[in-house]
């Protein structure tokens, strides 16, 4: 109107363009280890800047009971949301970022859906193009959603974290999503809003079918990609709704989720593809199974020789995986590494990119325990040492130790980077029971004549370790 | 900067494609080198980033009408809160085991367990007041 004055709604636009630079500050912040947790609160002021200036929006503030209403439900939202994060066990990390990305996608597809029934409410035509917007915000949201809550419950573990395969599911799965293609074209050419509806179905089922033959060893890279959706859905409401903010912070996540995605198969020895559509670790290779377990000779030993083993020797590794997260062992872990440390023996942790259940999982997990940085080498830092290490002691991994990664071209994890545990004089592995890892393979190194098992609960074994290191 | 664009126009979305463009360059560039250690607070923290969908559900609330569109209105602004504030919280959570220097905890370490431990509680407290000031100020602008 006034093109001279600075009205409510430029301030309003020129906070949006503020909190834009404050997202791109904060992924920049949390790529390097120094400023991550100041980018991420820079992140936050920038949200908290952007979404507090929208309730300056006359639609929003002069709106009554929708304002109420939205007050209400992001009350709800934040009384939730804030004990979640807040109190869940540092090992259910992963589910939680999967559902909290989850229900962002919902949240576009949501937005999407509700500016075409306002738009036809007013009795606009959309353009082409804006059918468009609301269409693929529609799809990409949906498989987020219903993608990222399979998710969730494989790695709850409330269905099993195995690929769930059946005959003809690639088949099946193309031509859902060729049937939303055609629906989406469909409803582009007829412009009726009935199409949408069956989109959103569609759309949320192929998401669940999309993610049930990825096993639980390949979700978290899983949840990279769905969180690089949701980005792209928020994106796409963002043209909705003519929102430079949302299409601006949408796309960097949907860019840079792209890159994490790639990063961390690439981490795991994987190409993408090879992780979305193989339905890896669905079989496991013929020398597997219980009856091949039982047929062939392992050493089992007790806590008390093999902490006199660690106590005497010049260099030991610690080698910890998703079993040692699962048991919650992480600060015993600790305590005998400094056990070890107090006697003069070398002891550091060697931890494999994809450790735990995300990259970076197991950093986390003994920083919470603070274990110091110095302490902690990545995979390609510890390999060169390995040969000269005494003692590795794998505690609740399995696969990142398997050397049929670089000795077997037929395993489904041949040329994965693995620590290379067996070049150690000895090895003692921590685990439950004999049974193999995430991926569903066996482990040669089980019944290596330099191994020795310690069978039972990572916590408790390291707990008698730590006794019998400082008897000996 | 929500006003429907005058649809027989398509001046407007070559704009918004411009900016969807230069946004995934920006996107792709700003993040080319991450060490594996953090992945997972990337991952977690980017997640947080697109929570700010809610000013998106805010902005359709605003404008909803009728049941079926508050209905779906009201879902869209408190799943979008729940992206915003819990991913946000939980990188926080994350980094916050990042924080201290190897040094401070070799001699924190030889002072006993109870050392670390405080100086780990008193850091989640601090937290929680930062991730209650950013809604306050939420609160504040409502």
């Amino acid at each position: 109107m006034m093109a001279t004055t600075f009205t409510l709604a430029d301030a309003r636009d020129l906070a949006y363009l503020i909190a834009i630079a404050g997202f791109i500050l904060a992924l920049k912040g949390l790529s390097s280890p120094r400023h991550a947790r100041q980018g991420n609160l820079v992140g936050a002021a920038a949200a908290a800047l952007a979404i507090g200036m929208t309730f300056t929006l006359p639609e929003l503030r002069n709106s009554g009971t929708n304002l109420v209403l939205a007050i209400i439900a992001m009350i709800f939202g934040a009384v939730i949301a804030v004990p979640v994060a807040r109190f869940v066990k540092m090992t259910a990390m992963p589910q939680l970022v999967a559902i909290f990305n989850g229900v962002g996608g919902g949240a576009a597809a949501l937005i999407a859906i509700v500016e075409l029934l306002h738009l036809h409410f007013l009795g606009l035509q959309p353009a082409v193009y804006v059918t468009a917007e609301v269409l693929l915000g529609v799809l990409i949201g949906s498989v987020s959603f219903s993608g990222s809550a399979i998710a969730f419950v494989k790695l709850q573990e409330l269905i099993t974290g195995r690929p769930i395969t059946y005959p003809g599911q690639q088949v099946i799965n193309g031509l859902v999503g060729i049937v939303i293609v055609a629906m989406i074209l469909l409803a582009l050419v007829t412009g009726s809003i009935a199409y949408v509806w069956v989109i959103l179905v569609l759309s949320l089922v192929l998401g669940v079918i999309f993610v049930l033959p990825i096993g639980g060893a390949d979700v978290p890279v899983l949840i990279s990609l769905l969180n690089s959706f949701t980005g792209l859905a928020v994106a796409a409401s963002g043209f909705v709704l003519n929102s430079a903010l949302l299409i601006v912070a949408g796309t960097l996540v949907g860019a840079s989720g792209i890159l994490l995605t790639r990063l961390m198969s690439a981490a795991m020895g994987r190409s993408l593809p090879n992780i979305l559509f193989s339905a890896f670790g669905a079989v496991i290779t013929a020398t597997g199974g219980e009856e091949g377990d039982a047929a062939r000779p392992v050493r089992a030993g007790t806590p008390d020789d093999v902490g006199v083993l660690l106590a005497y020797a010049r260099k030991v590794v610690i080698i910890p995986g998703y079993g040692l997260a699962v048991a919650q062992a992480q600060h015993t872990a600790r305590e005998l590494a400094e056990a070890l440390k107090a006697r003069g023996v070398e002891t550091f942790f060697a931890i494999h990119p994809v450790a735990g259940r995300m990259p970076g999982h197991m950093n986390v997990l003994l920083a919470e325990a603070n274990v110091p940085y110095d302490e902690l080498k990545e995979m390609d830092e510890a390999n060169p040492e390995m040969s000269t290490a005494d003692v590795a002691l794998v505690v609740g991994a399995n696969d990142t130790v398997n050397p049929a990664a670089k000795s077997t071209p037929g395993s489904p994890i041949y040329g994965m980077p693995i620590i290379h545990a067996d070049e150690a004089e000895n090895i003692i592995f921590l685990k439950r029971s004999m049974r193999p890892g995430f991926a569903g393979i066996d482990n040669d190194l089980l019944y290596d004549p330099k191994t020795t098992m310690l069978f039972g609960d990572a916590k408790d074994t390291l707990q008698k370790l730590v006794t019998a290191v400082n008897d000996a | 900067m929500i006003a429907f664009v005058e649809p027989t126009t398509s001046t407007g979305i070559v704009a918004y494609l411009t900016i969807f463009v230069l946004a995934g360059f920006v996107g792709i560039e700003v993040i080319s080198k991450v060490p594996s250690i953090l992945h997972t607070p990337l991952m977690s923290g980017s997640n947080a980033i697109h929570g700010i969908v809610l000013v998106g559900a805010l902005t359709i609330m605003g404008e909803a009408h009728g049941p079926a569109q508050l209905t779906l209105g009201f879902l869209a602004v408190f799943l979008a809160t729940l992206n915003v504030v819990g991913g946000f919280v939980v990188t926080d959570r994350m980094l916050e085991m990042f924080k201290s220097k190897p040094g401070e905890r070799g001699r924190a370490a030889a002072a006993g367990d109870t050392g670390p431990a405080a100086g780990r509680s008193a850091a989640a407290g601090t937290d929680t007041g930062a991730a209650g000031g950013g809604e306050a100020g939420t609160g504040d602008a409502a």
